[in-house]
């Protein structure tokens, strides 16, 4: 039934493998073998699609392209890193791009209308978001309808609240110097190499940290060298990017100075560190995972199942609201299509793209950062090459099949291994 | 002896349905009781009402020697009453030392304390003497049949618990790990816990039973101890509700 050796008389722990690079390095092979992909698919795919791309059109490998790839991949990535959370539990939120839409145009119409300050604005969009995820979360949980059907229907509901919002298909532009800056504007250079250095800083503390607590207590802990391994990548690629973002990018310096990290950058980063401490290291992450990989045995040890389920949509529907706060943020408007067309199709593609299972159970907050770079690439360079919306919808629609057969495979061949 | 765990006159009925007849059933520290029946007789039915998954319509139960309510699984949880199901309560995306933990744990202010929680699963996964897992931390995805119901039995152990209920431990598994499983029962008992065990397979209930409680169409037909039964009496018990002077005296129809 299983590969797995059994080694009679050996200590428990003594025959766990120590962890050195090597090591770890095998056992990932072993893990992607078996059908556990993670990341990799994403990561890989980012690497061919960047080359393919900067060799065709040379345009891609500026800095003000870099730059762009964040701006336009924002509201994506942050609707994805809360639809991680539905995915999760095997279930799905198809009305996350409209409800990033509805958010929107309620920081739009608060704004521009009623002139309440920014921040009381963006709390009532994210209330609005919550407000929609403990609807949508009760009827999936409480009622028992599936989850696809429930937020399909809100998927058309949504689109008629958008208009009824934006009063039947005006454009509300949205003018507040800080909602607008959140998109459009940058941090000083000084500023982005001080984020860099705590981000860096912080990730390495907290490795060491945890190694030496754990070598102390005797359990198995990571060596130097992985850490430093890890360490040093984090601070290599980190390190590259804001160079890059800090390189002049204006077409003309004399006029106006181009540079820094974008700031939904630090946005994004701030919100992908919370949810993956809360999904990792909280019980309520750890629950979250359970009823996604055994509903019933999650119920059996005292989880409550459907507070769960609506937490999670609740999750979903709020960080749908801040990706429409930062659609609304790039476009400096809102209109009718705000969250609309291909913005859920790509949410969902950029979790699954990275690694977050159809199947639930299976996936982390980092997926949607990753996928997300995979649609913000394609669509970027799409657009560089002169190709217009049919080719861009047609080759994202077959990079989701492609992570979703993928990610079906994937479950197969871990089923055949005797893994699952 | 009084019994750890004991059960008198419990009814239980789905609808028009009466599954379980004023049963009688008793469980003794560092025993095993192996509960037997034919299928539909009532085991998994009694023991859910005792790991207060169903509410029971009429009876009582005590816990060592005193009367005890158990509403939800939380009350038998408290008593020290542990349930291990047949399909394996366990979540195969998390690792071993998660699954043991599952609702129940351990957190240092706001976060999870992995590394205490590591420590205690090991250290009852050593007392229990399983050496055949490669790494606490692996997936139990990973696992064979007989090592989850190894982690499965661990789980329960590691709350301190007096009774552990086994649900058909050894129905999916093969000879070397129906036998590495087996072990693991009778240490259980041996270390003083009331082990109840059910199983439709004789040759586990022979190997490491010390009494024997034959259910037939939801009425204890005898409760006797291992040692005074044959394999052919056990047979009859749980095909016929009685053998010779044992079991139900007036002939029960269906």
């Amino acid at each position: 039934m299983s590969k797995v050796k059994e080694l009679p008389g050996e200590a428990i722990v003594a025959a766990t493998q120590a962890p050195s690079i090597g090591n770890s390095f095998r056992a990932y092979v072993q893990r992607v073998r078996g059908g556990d992909m993670g990341s990799l698919p994403a990561v890989l795919g980012l690497v061919v699609l960047c080359a393919v791309f900067a060799i065709a059109r040379p345009s891609f490998v500026t800095a003000i392209n870099f730059a762009n790839l964040f701006t336009q991949g924002a509201a994506i990535t942050l609707i994805a890193m809360g639809l991680v959370f539905v995915l999760l539990l095997g279930e799905i939120d198809l009305s996350a791009g409209y409800a990033s839409g509805v958010c929107a145009a309620v920081l739009a119409v608060t704004l521009a209308s009623l002139g309440l300050p920014w921040y009381v604005c963006a709390l009532a969009a994210i209330l609005t978001g919550v407000v929609i995820g403990v609807v949508l979360g009760a009827l999936v949980a409480k009622v028992g309808i599936p989850s696809f059907v429930v937020t399909l229907a809100a998927f058309l509901a949504f689109q008629g609240l958008v208009l009824v919002l934006v009063k039947e298909g005006t454009n509300i532009s949205v003018r507040d110097p800080v909602i607008v800056a959140i998109a459009n504007k940058n941090l000083e250079p000084w500023l982005g190499w001080a984020l860099y250095a705590v981000c860096v800083g912080v990730f390495a503390a907290i490795q060491l940290v945890r190694a030496t607590r754990r070598a102390k207590r005797g359990l198995t802990a990571d060596p130097l060298s992985l850490i430093a391994f890890r360490v040093g990548t984090l601070a290599v690629l980190a390190g590259v990017a804001v160079f890059v973002l800090n390189l002049e990018r204006s077409r003309n310096p004399a006029l106006v100075s181009l540079t820094g990290v974008p700031i939904v950058v630090p946005v994004i980063l701030v919100l992908l560190v919370v949810w993956t401490v809360i999904l990792r290291r909280t019980s309520f992450g750890r629950h979250l995972y359970a009823v996604g990989g055994n509903t019933e045995a999650a119920r059996r040890a005292g989880i409550p199942v459907d507070r769960l389920k609506i937490s999670a949509f609740v999750i979903c529907s709020a960080m749908a609201a801040v990706g429409g706060i930062v659609a609304a943020s790039r476009a400096s408007s809102v209109d009718p299509n705000t969250g609309g067309s291909s913005v859920l199709l790509y949410a969902v593609g950029a979790a699954v793209i990275g690694g977050t299972s159809l199947f639930g159970g299976k996936g982390r907050v980092l997926d949607a950062v990753l996928g997300g770079a995979v649609v913000a690439v394609i669509e970027n360079g799409m657009g560089l090459m002169g190709y217009g919306a049919s080719v861009k919808y047609l080759v994202t629609g077959c990079v989701l099949l492609l992570a979703a057969g993928v990610d079906a495979l994937a479950r197969r061949r871990a089923a055949a291994a005797g893994l699952r | 002896m009084t019994p750890l765990l004991e059960v008198r006159g419990i009814d239980k009925s789905f609808g028009p349905v009466k599954v379980l007849h004023n049963v009688e059933f008793s469980a003794y520290a560092g025993e095993v009781t192996a509960l037997v029946g034919d299928n539909g007789a009532g085991k998994s039915t009694l023991v859910k009402c005792i790991g207060g998954i169903y509410p029971i319509d009429g009876g009582e139960i005590f816990f060592d020697g005193k009367p005890v309510q158990i509403h939800t699984p939380r009350d038998a949880g408290e008593l020290g009453i542990e349930i291990v199901y047949q399909d394996l309560a366990l979540c195969d995306n998390l690792d071993i030392v998660q699954n043991m933990f599952l609702g129940r744990e351990r957190k240092s202010g706001l976060l999870l304390d992995e590394d205490s929680m590591e420590e205690l699963a090991e250290k009852t996964l050593s007392s229990l003497s399983v050496r055949t897992v490669k790494s606490i931390r692996q997936q139990v995805s990973s696992l064979s049949g007989g090592q989850r119901q190894t982690v499965a039995i661990a789980k329960a152990v590691l709350w301190n618990s007096k009774v552990v209920i086994l649900d058909e431990p050894t129905a999916a598994l093969g000879v070397a790990q129906t036998a590495q499983v087996l072990e693991l029962v009778r240490r259980l008992a041996d270390t003083g816990l009331a082990v109840v065990l059910i199983s439709h397979n004789m040759n586990d209930v022979f190997a490491v039973s010390d009494r024997i409680a034959a259910l037939y169409l939801g009425r204890m037909a005898a409760q006797v101890k291992t040692s005074d039964l044959t394999h052919a009496q056990v047979v009859e018990l749980i095909t016929a509700g009685r053998s010779g002077e044992l079991g139900l005296k007036n002939g029960v129809t269906p």
